[in-house]
């Protein structure tokens, strides 16, 4: 941002303090993610950069634990991986499903109760996660689900569907309804409409709403710590035990694949996100 | 001409009006049914079980149902001297049932709650009892230890007969009720359940602030810049948003430990002694940097979103008038952006009040919150009554914000990403 010429000097000197400040908030904000990347390449067994990473000596770095992550002996990661995928993955379509139908029937006009409605189904994501967690134990525990996969899922599908419901809704709001009173002007029954009219146009803000509940599945812990049993240890538990109990670099190797994968999912949300505008015809 | 035959008919000769309501009605139905599955759903996994929580907390049947005739044969009795010996004989009957079932220590760990030194007496008598002839069981049960011919003990057992109890919540604040049924303070040194509130505020206050603090700035920066640098700064906001908690968490514990790079760099500019390093996680000061950082992205996008919508031209046209740079601010931009900043603060004050993960791992002894108590409560000591009381607690007080937030800013406005 270039000043023009006539600024005065007091206002010059203010301008880059405040250039400075912002740059200090964006080093704060991302430069602790940057820190696991080096380390997890450390060839001790230290969390610290030790001296021969400082002068960038080759054998200072190695690529141990990222073997010792898939390979090592009772290494709970593969099993945590595994049950942390299918619990996402499922979670995530059930979050799709319900959440797209609701956020269909809220756009709608005619939407009795529609602000205490919205409420109730957004509050999984107001309510503390702990909260949720006892309560959700609760559930699980009462009707023989917990330590299941499946009581699992559904508690992921409880806390994923706000996003859904929000992004989908956001998508909708700017969607012209004539042109699904069109198509069945032209008489497509309400199935077809929805499959070859309305899917595709909000399809961007659908899949969006699937990435947040993905991440908030594949990323939560509090609600799986009082569900989970021996048999559905995710990534987050395991990743909670570890630093728990002791900071190995297992666990930096582990982190560094999580980060790759959030840059991937920052990407695709990105991507989504302009051609969704694009699509609804906002052009900023 | 009457009004009746000026109303317009459709086709098939029912009046349009009519016509249109019942369209309407079934437009209603048909939205209604799509959010059904989702609203059933959440309320048969979700609402119920947060209300059900309420029915856990204030449950005290445990030691009602443990001694049926005892209490039966107390409804008489006034509790001003010592019972007649029906109760005993009920006790006696009811205990011995316990005594068998192996469930005698439960009641014992109850009773002892409300009186201290009844876990001593009740296990002598569970020994004691197994000789017991038939017949005046009053001398025999006092003759197995003096503190039976107490009415205070037996106060106690009759002061646990109501199914319900509001005792948790009065220990979550903590106060209890005395064996006169007053409501009073517990022992100073024990009053750690207030201190955890008023920590929980006084982190979730200050982090919001620290948030708002910080996010103005950057949010502006991000509004004002042309979009293709703005785009790329918006990175920085977005990958730390999309980046696991725990990953978050785990770098804070390594740049916070005492040989970690935020100590070395203190080293280094000569601000603390080598061999001085603070200890920077563990307490309080880690839970607040590791959860600045981590909520700042919730604070960001809400300002960003509105300061998006302000047009530059504004502040300009109060310059061209007259206006200092930070008048022209103050007066203009400022009370703009404030419904980006009552979002921003309410969602990052709600959210770091019921803050779990962060806390437990970077907080220490000195650095837990609310949240990692009821935790402890459910996993630890098992007092489930005592988390649900306690997250009921916690859960108006959210509740009370949500409402204000929906108010002010309305949950459909929330927007991510």
């Amino acid at each position: 941002m270039a000043l023009p010429k006539y600024t005065e000097p007091h206002y010059r000197i203010w301008h880059y303090f405040y250039l400075f400040v912002c740059g200090c908030v964006f080093f704060f904000l991302i430069a602790p993610l940057f820190v696991i990347f080096p380390l997890s390449f450390n060839a001790e067994e230290f969390l610290v950069f030790t001296d021969g990473m400082k002068r960038l000596d080759p054998d200072a770095f190695s690529t141990r634990w990222y073997k010792d992550m898939v390979y090592g002996t009772k290494n709970p990661w593969g099993l945590a991986a595994k049950n942390s995928f299918i619990i996402a993955i499922f979670a995530t379509i059930g979050s799709i499903i319900l959440g797209t139908l609701a956020a269909l029937g809220l756009s709608s006009r005619h939407m009795p109760y529609k602000g205490l409605i919205m409420a109730t189904l957004i509050s999984p994501m107001i309510v503390p996660l702990i909260i949720s967690g006892v309560a959700i134990f609760f559930f699980m525990a009462k009707v023989g689900l917990a330590a299941t996969h499946l009581g699992i899922i559904l508690a992921h599908i409880i806390l994923g569907t706000p996003f859904v419901v929000i992004t989908v809704t956001a998508t909708l709001s700017g969607f012209d309804h004539s042109i699904t009173r069109a198509a069945s002007s032209l008489g497509s029954n309400p199935f077809n409409t929805f499959m070859k009219i309305t899917l595709p146009l909000i399809l961007p803000g659908v899949i969006s709403g699937g990435l947040f509940a993905f991440v908030t599945s594949f990323d939560e812990v509090v609600v799986v710590l009082f569900l989970a049993g021996l048999d559905n240890t995710t990534i987050p538990i395991q990743m909670w035990t570890g630093l728990r109990e002791q900071l190995s670099p297992t666990i930096l190797a582990v982190a560094t694949c999580l980060i790759v994968l959030s840059v991937l999912i920052l990407l695709t949300a990105e991507l989504l996100r302009r051609r969704s505008e694009r699509l609804r015809g906002i052009n900023r | 001409m009457s009004s009746e035959t000026q109303k317009i008919l459709s086709t098939d000769g029912i009046p349009l009006e009519e016509s249109l309501k019942k369209a309407e009605k079934k437009n209603k139905i048909k939205a209604f049914l799509l959010v059904t599955p989702l609203l059933l759903f959440l309320i048969i996994t979700y609402i119920v079980p947060i209300a059900d929580m309420f029915s856990r907390s204030i449950d005290d049947k445990m030691v009602t149902n443990m001694l049926p005739k005892t209490y039966k044969a107390m409804e008489q009795w006034d509790g001003k001297e010592l019972p007649p010996e029906e109760v005993f004989e009920a006790f006696y009957l009811d205990y011995k049932i316990l005594v068998k079932n192996k469930t005698a220590g439960k009641l014992q760990t109850q009773l002892n709650y409300e009186k201290n030194g009844f876990k001593s007496v009740l296990k002598k008598l569970a020994r004691k009892q197994k000789k017991f002839e038939e017949g005046n069981y009053k001398e025999q049960i006092m003759e197995v230890h003096k503190r039976w011919r107490n009415v205070e003990y037996w106060r106690a057992i009759k002061r646990r007969a109501p199914a319900y109890t509001y005792s948790k919540y009065l220990k979550g604040v903590d106060m209890y009720s005395n064996e006169d049924g007053k409501i009073v303070q517990v022992a100073e040194d024990r009053r750690i359940h207030r201190i955890l509130w008023s920590r929980t505020l006084e982190v979730a206050f200050f982090v919001t602030l620290f948030c708002f603090l910080m996010a103005y700035p950057i949010a502006h920066l991000l509004a004002t810049l042309p979009m293709k640098y703005s785009n790329l700064l918006m990175i920085c906001v977005l990958l730390p948003f999309w980046t696991s908690l725990l990953v978050r968490t785990a770098s804070w514990m390594i740049l916070l430990q005492q040989q970690g790079i935020v100590n070395d760099f203190f080293v280094w500019i000569g601000l603390v002694a080598d061999d001085n390093r603070p200890e920077m996680m563990y307490n309080k000061t880690g839970t607040y940097v590791a959860m600045t950082q981590i909520l700042l992205p919730f604070m960001v996008l809400p300002l960003y979103s509105v300061m998006k919508t302000i047009s530059p031209s504004l502040m300009r046209a109060g310059k061209s008038l007259g206006a200092t740079p930070a008048v022209a601010f103050f007066k203009v931009y400022f009370p703009l952006t404030i419904p980006g900043i009552g979002a921003g603060c309410l969602l990052v004050f709600i959210l770091a009040i019921g803050y779990y993960i962060t806390p437990a791992l970077v907080g220490g002894a000195s650095g837990t919150l609310i949240s990692n108590q009821i935790a402890y409560h459910m996993k630890s000591t098992l007092d489930w009554s005592f988390a649900s009381a306690m997250g009921l607690m916690l859960l108006t007080g959210v509740l009370v914000i949500y409402w204000i937030y929906n108010k002010l800013v309305g949950v459909d406005n929330i927007k991510l990403g």
